[in-house]
């Protein structure tokens, strides 16, 4: 009666992780048809036939080698389809959870994309160095080197936010920036780390990762950009991020804080103390990212493939990623899925131009990826749909 | 001027939510002025002449009182707020009800007496003859209350209704000139002030008789458990809140603290619970010294603090209740081992503590915020007799509780000073304070400037509680 809700501080990012608290299926379901229904209504609009093309935005993502009943050369196909889906959803389930995290502790990370520069820039820098080494060390290395650089990245932000209290989705936004822009530099033409072999000398482009230092691939040919076995340190780091969050004390801290900071003071819990614990945590989910795909298949950094994903870059899309699987393991799990294959599935490699134009398909992506984050992060619109019903309004003010 | 009494979750909030438009009715028709209206929304309820003075207020801080009041309806020069014509409207209203608010001030700058008189003011402006205030009384002290009254017979008498939500039975009989009672959603019984009792009003409120003071033996001071000397805080702003404050509280008593709100108590609490940084003096539990001492020192030396607040300090109400249960162990044995947590040992721990305090709607899975608040209450105080501390300091234990939970929560902390702890009691309501406590010490200005006994008269510690520095005893 004299209850109202809890008054802690509310942030977005507060709000939106107490909106997203895990668990639910519904939702995040009901939320994709939407997106994909209006998806299909701008398909339409261009004079495609919806269905067709999202059946072909299916096969080409290779989810089909999932279906029995399909003939062993669409199968041949398919497999190569779904190595291609796996590569590009192995990242996104580390930059989802780097941004799922952060959430569970009530913070917003938007520099997913700038911690996984940090990963992958520096992994290019170790793997394509210190020739001689094992293959299996020399690996690990990179491996450790370069999360720990997007943890620092990362823990950037979270030492900001607790010394002065520099909101975080402005600091990781700007250090994405940074980021972007050191590569660049570093890159380019007359960079430090740019290319000393003679062929690569005149492009703006890193010294490649060497051979032995590349992630074995355990299915399809290692020649044709075969599945790497980072999807399996990918699928370990879930693990992780489930227990932490679930069964330890950190995570125990990290959600009494994106609950309610001033009752986690109260247990005893330094706020800011968390905030950089989650964010080097964060930060070290989105370098594994860049690790994993410098050494799985990319090999080598452009900086034209910088500045691309500087805009569409992983870490971006791990936002959308955390969002629709509702910071849950589970749901970054799937979501990542679900991303991967809708990316791969509109690539202008694997579109039948004939079906729809390819140039338009990527962009299909990015509205449908857009969508799922409008329509989760605003949870006010649904509400507001809801309430078309009529009767049983939600109240404003929860007695 | 019509009272609606009721335990928490009565449904007084939620029916008066529908006569504001905020939630539809099911089933039934609302009357006014003899014919059968529906409201959709507050803005209708608004044109009809409902205005309501939320129990949360709803004002703009950063703006002035005068263009709160205005807000939707403002008074324009072109495409400009005309201030001068808003500040001259408010004038007049507040000297008309005499009301007095300084238009120019800002809302975050004034008390929160003040504020509600703007909230009431705003509905005023808008042309409201019925009133409905939500347990307006909640977060004033008794001056306030005493003010605010005086405000609404005033506006009886300028022929204003007025619906008075409250669970204060003694503020119903004062106000009132009818009652209805509510008990799960139903109307009990409707009855007019002259007559009914508090005893009565309160069986009907609950179903069943109440005792109102807890019985309690002659308590046995023993040795002190908790000692301050010249204590210095700062609030928030900066500015002196405790000054060279002592105290002390020995095993097995109660020493309560009363006082008018804002008076260094919240700062004192936090302090002694290791949310605050003492500028100077000491604190020793049971001897030790643990001025500088964090929440987690206070704790570990046997402080164990029910929150004056319990959505903003006691619980994370979207924690479970096992997680809530552990929230000042979490990080130890038996619960984490090798940084991690149990949920096993955790259940194991709550599951019979929630049956003990008989924690209605409360399995271990179930999120704090489900709970009604005499149920979340029970969980923040069982929490912490669980931590079996030596001092056990309980701010505002029975805040915005009902009289059943409130008879609850006064006999655990008899039973507290009982088992030979010490408790330190820090309450506005000073009935509270004078039937629990063995020695009550009146806290005024940051100091305390009197030890009273219980039995003191009312208007020794008016006097006391006022600034006036008459040593009894």
């Amino acid at each position: 009666m004299s209850e109202g809700e809890g008054e802690g501080t509310h942030t977005v990012a507060s709000q939106l992780s107490g909106y997203l608290r895990g668990g639910g299926i519904v939702t995040p379901l009901a939320t994709a048809l939407i997106a994909f229904f209006i998806g299909g209504l701008v398909v339409a609009l261009t004079g495609s036939n919806p269905f067709t093309v999202y059946k072909a935005i299916f096969e080409g993502s290779g989810l089909n080698w999932l279906l029995p009943w399909i003939s062993s050369e669409d199968r041949t196909l398919a497999a190569l389809n779904l190595q291609q889906t796996l590569i590009l959803t192995t990242p996104l389930i580390l930059t989802g959870m780097a941004v799922a995290y952060a959430f569970r502790a009530g913070l917003f990370n938007i520099g997913g994309q700038g911690q996984y520069f940090a990963g992958l820039f520096v992994g290019v820098w170790v793997g394509s160095s210190f020739d001689g080494l094992p293959g299996w060390l020399h690996i690990l290395v990179v491996l450790v080197v370069g999360t720990l650089a997007g943890a620092l990245w990362g823990g950037i932000a979270g030492f900001l936010k607790a010394t002065t209290g520099a909101n975080e989705v402005i600091s990781t936004i700007m250090l994405n920036y940074v980021a972007l822009w050191v590569g660049v530099w570093a890159f380019g033409l007359g960079g430090p780390l740019h290319s000393d072999s003679p062929s690569d000398e005149s492009v703006p482009i890193s010294d490649a990762v060497l051979g032995d230092a590349r992630l074995p691939v355990f299915w399809g040919d290692p020649e044709l950009q075969g599945l790497h076995a980072g999807l399996f340190i990918a699928l370990v780091a879930l693990i992780v991020f489930w227990v932490l969050l679930n069964r330890s004390v950190a995570g125990y801290e990290a959600r009494a804080v994106g609950f309610n900071p001033d009752a986690a003071e109260y247990g005893g819990i330094n706020a800011g103390r968390t905030y950089v614990k989650v964010m080097l945590v964060c930060g070290a989910f989105a370098g594994l990212a860049g690790v994993i795909d410098i050494l799985g298949w990319q090999f080598a950094v452009a900086t034209n493939d910088i500045q691309n994903a500087g805009v569409v870059g992983a870490g971006f899309i791990g936002i959308a990623v955390a969002l629709l699987g509702r910071n849950t393991t589970s749901g970054v799990l799937f979501s990542a899925l679900l991303f991967g294959a809708l990316i791969n599935g509109t690539s202008v490699r694997n579109l039948d131009p004939a079906v729809f134009p390819p140039e338009l398909a990527t962009n299909l992506t990015l509205i449908i990826q857009g969508l799922i984050v409008l329509l989760v992060s605003a949870p006010v619109i649904v509400t507001a749909l809801y309430k078309l019903r009529p009767r049983r309004s939600r109240p404003e003010d929860p007695a | 001027m019509h009272a609606l009494l009721g335990e928490n979750g009565a449904g007084k909030s939620t029916l008066m939510s529908v006569l504001y438009g905020l939630y539809r009715p099911d089933e039934g028709e609302l009357l006014l002025d003899g014919e059968v209206v529906s409201i959709e929304s507050p803005r209708q309820a608004i044109d009809l002449g409902i205005g309501m003075v939320h129990q949360h207020f709803m004002l703009v801080p950063v703006m002035t009182v005068a263009e709160n009041i205005v807000l939707a309806s403002e008074p324009r020069k072109g495409l400009l707020l005309d201030t001068k014509a808003a500040a001259r409207r408010v004038r007049e209203l507040s000297d008309r009800f005499g009301l007095h608010v300084d238009p120019d001030a800002r809302v975050r700058d004034i008390s929160v007496g003040q504020q509600q008189r703007v909230e009431i003011l705003r509905a005023l402006d808008r042309g409201a003859e019925v009133l409905i205030l939500d347990e307006p009384t909640a977060v004033l002290t008794a001056q306030e209350t005493a003010e605010l009254f005086k405000i609404l017979r005033t506006l009886t008498a300028e022929g204003k209704s007025i619906v008075f939500i409250s669970h204060k039975l003694g503020e119903v009989l004062e106000i009132a000139d009818r009652v209805s009672v509510l008990r799960r959603g139903k109307k009990i019984e409707t009855v007019s002030t002259e007559g009914a009792t508090e005893e009565s009003l309160a069986r009907m409120m609950v179903g069943r008789d109440v005792l109102f003071r807890v019985a309690k033996e002659q308590s046995s001071a023993g040795a002190p458990l908790l000692e301050v000397e010249g204590l210095e805080v700062e609030d928030d702003r900066g500015l002196p809140a405790v000054r060279g404050l002592s105290l002390e509280v020995r095993a097995g008593e109660i020493v309560g603290i009363a006082g008018v709100d804002d008076n260094g108590q919240g700062e004192l609490v936090e302090t002694l619970a290791g949310l605050r940084r003492a500028l100077a003096g000491t604190i020793r539990v049971d001897g030790a010294d643990v001025t500088d001492a964090d929440v987690r020192g206070k704790l570990e030396a046997g402080i164990g603090h029910i929150a004056e607040d319990r959505h903003r300090r006691g619980l994370v109400l979207g924690f479970s209740l096992a997680e809530n249960l552990c929230l000042r162990d979490y990080r130890r044995a038996p619960i984490a081992k090798h940084g991690l947590i149990s949920p096993q040992r955790m259940n194991e721990r709550a599951e019979p503590l929630l049956e003990e305090y008989d924690v209605r709607g409360g399995h271990c899975e179930a999120l704090a915020l489900s709970l009604s608040g005499g149920n979340q209450q029970k969980v923040v105080i069982a929490r912490e007799i669980a931590e079996d501390p030596k001092v056990l300091i309980a701010a505002q234990p029975t805040r915005g509780l009902d009289v059943g939970a409130i008879e609850f929560v006064h006999r655990r902390l008899i039973e507290q000073r009982d088992a030979g702890r010490g408790v330190l009691l820090v309450s506005l309501e000073l009935e509270e304070i004078r039937s629990l406590s063995d020695r009550v010490l009146v806290m005024y200005d940051g100091r305390v400037v009197a030890e009273l006994a219980p039995e003191a008269s009312e208007e020794e510690f008016g006097v006391a509680m006022l600034g006036g520095r008459r040593e009894a005893v």
